[in-house]
């Protein structure tokens, strides 16, 4: 099953590739993962999409906590949650296709963030299957690249991950 | 007072009690071995290889219950260390390796030698640390050893670029240590130990299977006393032997693949099974499917909730301290009205004996070939099974674990986890070095003994009367026994050919070398190897080149699917 791990991690160096090696060296997958500094200068916070078997997730779970700059650890699948991503596509945009991916971009609730006569590029925030559909829902040759953070994750209500 | 990087380094491990440092010097960590110099109170052993101070400094710690300190250079000192940490890593021993590295400004460039000693070693160690400032060092000294020794035990790398340590800052020896993110549970949940204590008490086949754990946390007392209140048959693992006494009438033995016939069976056929820091490594239970397929309660007390239901689910599972728990268990117990199944132990223990009729350990004993196994009964005989005893890797080490009844805590001293040959001599200079009068038996194979051979020379130099116990039947005896059962006895590069005059090398180094080749020698060069109490000794035991250990559960096999000698 997919399941989106949250974790607090110490702000140091090396603390990245800590959880980067476990993954690896234990054979986990990653099917996403995003850190970035909290409002608290000495915290990050990662989101790390992976999949695997009740007992691999329980295995990723206690591993990952086990990491002495894990300050602390949630499967944020538990429980209710709301998980976004960002993605931005640059797209070629001339004559009518200008108006068709406008029109897209606005039923997907995105922005056009970067016009120039030949491209637009687009930014649009949901869930990875949202992006997902988005990219299927406009002509894929016009596709000129895509870039997406990966899911960032958030407990419901009174969920909070903190210290 | 402001103190250099180097000063404040020697003056941290002053305060941490250090008595040992097992090292090598090199250009990046020559401020330190200055400031060893200009001290005495922390006393450096030089070794002849990186590899042995790790393991020195990991046979000490073993020994006793401290943590075991190394100092190598950078680069190539590291590198060579990286086996060292990984056989401590995987055994969850307590030690600090403090490496050199290039000054600050030069990481990244390459530098002479230069290597990115945090990420080689990364996977292998609990933890590490790169001290970019002089003012960190004490800091992070003082959590180094916290975490070395804390919760699970494993060795901790601690990299000082060299400008760091000759650059001063203000010292100040942290009075404690907090990690924020790092919380180990030393005590057990008290309802968990509650409904283990009840599926104990009403346990009609129950069995203790006692690990490493058991040893790291210096419970042995604790886990005798429950054993012996429970009634119930106890095993060891590979890596807790005499964490409960082997000469014990309730002792089965070792498990796993190499175990005995009735703790194999006893581990297969218990209706409830309590593991007391053990992790159901693959060598323990065989195939896990197989172990699966009966239906019996586990019970599980590790410390690093990691271990649990990792390979086995378990019923009930108890993070904390084995000391702590058992003792909380054995108080739940001793209050409770109810006692242990009397009849049905009873039952059990005829079921025992008839697995125990077995006698899965006997060989042909024989007046022409050394019997390895004979050498092995005789030093206990001789050394009173008083002895602490090292080893290398193979099937020297299994017969020692198998014929050497240990029934003390820390006097087995052997790398389990990773199997690295060459761990049996350093780890023996620092057991003799933590306890300077006691009887120190290296128990090793002509292939493992050339893993760390070099040593000889640092025994030379402390005067360590190790006594080396070579069992040398000219194979990589245990690759070929599984060449001779898996690989239609092709016997590829399994044999060691041009082996050196061991007598010879022995005395080159200064030592006693003595070449035994009939089974009627053995027992006079022991008692003579021994009797030189202040030599070290290298036997050279000749031994039956073909004897392969039994039994043995193959590999993927499951724990009842045992060969025995008999069988073939
Ligand atoms: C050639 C060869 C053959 C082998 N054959 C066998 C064999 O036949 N049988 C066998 O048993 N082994 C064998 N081994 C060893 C095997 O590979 C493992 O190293 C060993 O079985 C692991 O022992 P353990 O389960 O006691 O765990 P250890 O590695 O000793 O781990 C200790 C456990 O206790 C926990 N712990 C640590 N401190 C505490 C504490 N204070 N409180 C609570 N828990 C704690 C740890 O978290 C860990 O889970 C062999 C090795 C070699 C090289
Ligand atoms: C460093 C290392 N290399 C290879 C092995 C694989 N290995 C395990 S046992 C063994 C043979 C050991 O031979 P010897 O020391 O003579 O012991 P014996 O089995 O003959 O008693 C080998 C090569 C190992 N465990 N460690
Ligand atoms: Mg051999």
């Amino acid at each position: 099953m997919r399941h989106i791990i949250s974790l607090l991690m110490e702000n140091e160096s090396g603390a990245l590739s800590r959880v980067a090696g476990l993954f690896s060296a234990r054979g986990y997958n990653i099917e996403s993962l995003n850190v970035a500094p909290t409002e608290d200068p000495t915290m990050s916070r990662m989101t790390i999409v992976t999949s695997g078997s009740d007992e691999v997730i329980e295995q990723i779970n206690k591993q990952l906590n086990k990491l002495v700059d894990v300050v602390t650890v949630m499967d944020l699948t538990d429980g209710d949650h709301i998980e976004r991503e960002l993605m931005l596509v640059k797209v070629r945009a001339a004559g009518d296709d200008r108006e068709e991916l406008k029109r897209m971009t606005d039923i997907f609730r995105g922005r056009v963030i970067d016009v120039t006569d030949k491209t637009y590029t687009i930014e649009l925030t949901g869930t990875g299957h949202k992006l997902d559909r988005f990219l299927q829902a406009i002509d894929h040759s016009l596709i000129l690249e895509t870039v997406r953070t990966g899911a960032s994750g958030i407990g419901r209500g009174d969920r909070i991950l903190k210290l | 007072m402001e103190l250099t990087g180097a000063e404040i380094t020697i003056r941290c491990l002053q305060e941490e009690g250090v008595e040992y440092v097992f090292g090598y010097p090199g250009g990046a960590v020559l401020f330190i071995y200055d400031e060893l110099f200009k001290q005495e109170q922390v006393k450096h052993v030089l070794v002849r290889h990186e590899q042995a101070a790790v393991h020195a400094a990991d046979g000490y710690a073993r020994s006793t219950d401290k943590v075991g300190v190394a100092l190598v250079t950078s680069g190539p000192g590291v590198t060579n260390a990286v086996t060292g940490i990984a056989t401590a890593y995987l055994d969850s021993i307590p030690l600090v390796v403090i490496s050199g590295q290039v000054p600050t400004s030069f990481i990244g460039e390459d530098a002479f030698q230069e290597v990115d000693a945090v990420g080689i070693t990364r996977p292998c160690v609990k933890h590490n640390f790169l001290v970019k400032d002089a003012k960190d060092i004490a800091s992070t000294l003082k959590k180094a050893f916290y975490l070395a020794k804390s919760g699970r035990p494993g060795p901790v790398l601690v990299d000082i670029p060299k400008d760091v340590s000759n650059q001063k800052v203000e010292f100040e020896y942290p009075a404690s240590v907090h990690i924020r993110s790092y919380n180990p549970q030393t005590n057990g949940d008290i309802n968990q130990i509650k409904r283990a204590a009840q599926l104990l008490l009403e346990a009609k086949r129950p069995m203790v299977y006692a690990g490493g754990g058991v040893i790291l946390s210096d419970a042995s007392k604790q886990l005798t006393e429950l054993v012996r209140l429970l009634g119930a048959p106890c095993t060891n693992t590979l890596m807790g032997l005499g964490g409960f006494p082997a000469s014990d009438k309730q002792s089965l033995g070792m498990l796993g693949m190499h175990g005995t016939y009735e703790a194999n069976m006893g581990m297969q056929n218990c209706d409830v099974l309590l593991a007391v820091g053990a992790r159901f490594d693959d060598r323990v239970i065989g195939n896990v499917a197989h172990f699966n397929s009966v239906p019996r309660k586990i019970i599980h007390i590790d410390i690093d909730p990691a271990s649990i239901s990792k390979r086995v689910k378990v019923d009930v599972s108890i993070v904390g301290d084995v000391a702590h728990v058992v003792s909380d268990l054995l108080a739940v117990l001793n209050s409770s009205k109810q006692k242990p199944e009397a009849a049905a132990l009873k039952d059990w223990w005829k079921q025992i004996a008839e697995w125990r009729g077995a006698n899965s350990l006997t060989y042909k004993n024989s007046t022409e070939l050394i019997k390895p196994q004979y050498v092995i009964e005789t030093l206990h005989k001789i050394t009173h099974g008083d002895a602490f005893v090292t080893s290398d890797v193979g099937q020297h080490q299994m017969w020692a674990a198998q014929y050497y009844k240990f029934d003390q805590p820390r006097r087995w001293i052997n790398s389990g986890g990773l199997g690295t040959m060459g761990f049996g001599l350093p780890a023996a200079m620092g057991v003799q070095l933590a306890h300077p009068g006691a009887t120190v038996a290296c128990i090793t194979g002509e292939g493992s003994i050339q893993m760390n051979i070099q040593e000889l020379s640092t025994c030379k130099q402390y005067n360590l009367p190790i006594k080396v116990i070579a069992l040398n039947n000219r194979y990589l005896g245990m690759v070929r026994q599984w060449q001779e059962f898996f690989h239609g006895n092709r016997y590829s590069h399994s044999y060691m050919d041009a082996l050196p005059d061991f007598v010879k090398l022995a005395e080159a180094y200064g030592h006693v070398g003595i070449l035994v080749e009939k089974p009627s020698d053995v027992e006079g060069a022991l008692k003579e190897a021994f009797a030189r109490k202040d030599d070290l000794v290298f036997l050279d035991f000749r031994t039956d080149s073909t004897e392969n250990v039994y039994p043995m559960v193959p590999g993927g096999k499951g724990l009842s699917e045992v060969i025995l000698a008999e069988d073939l």
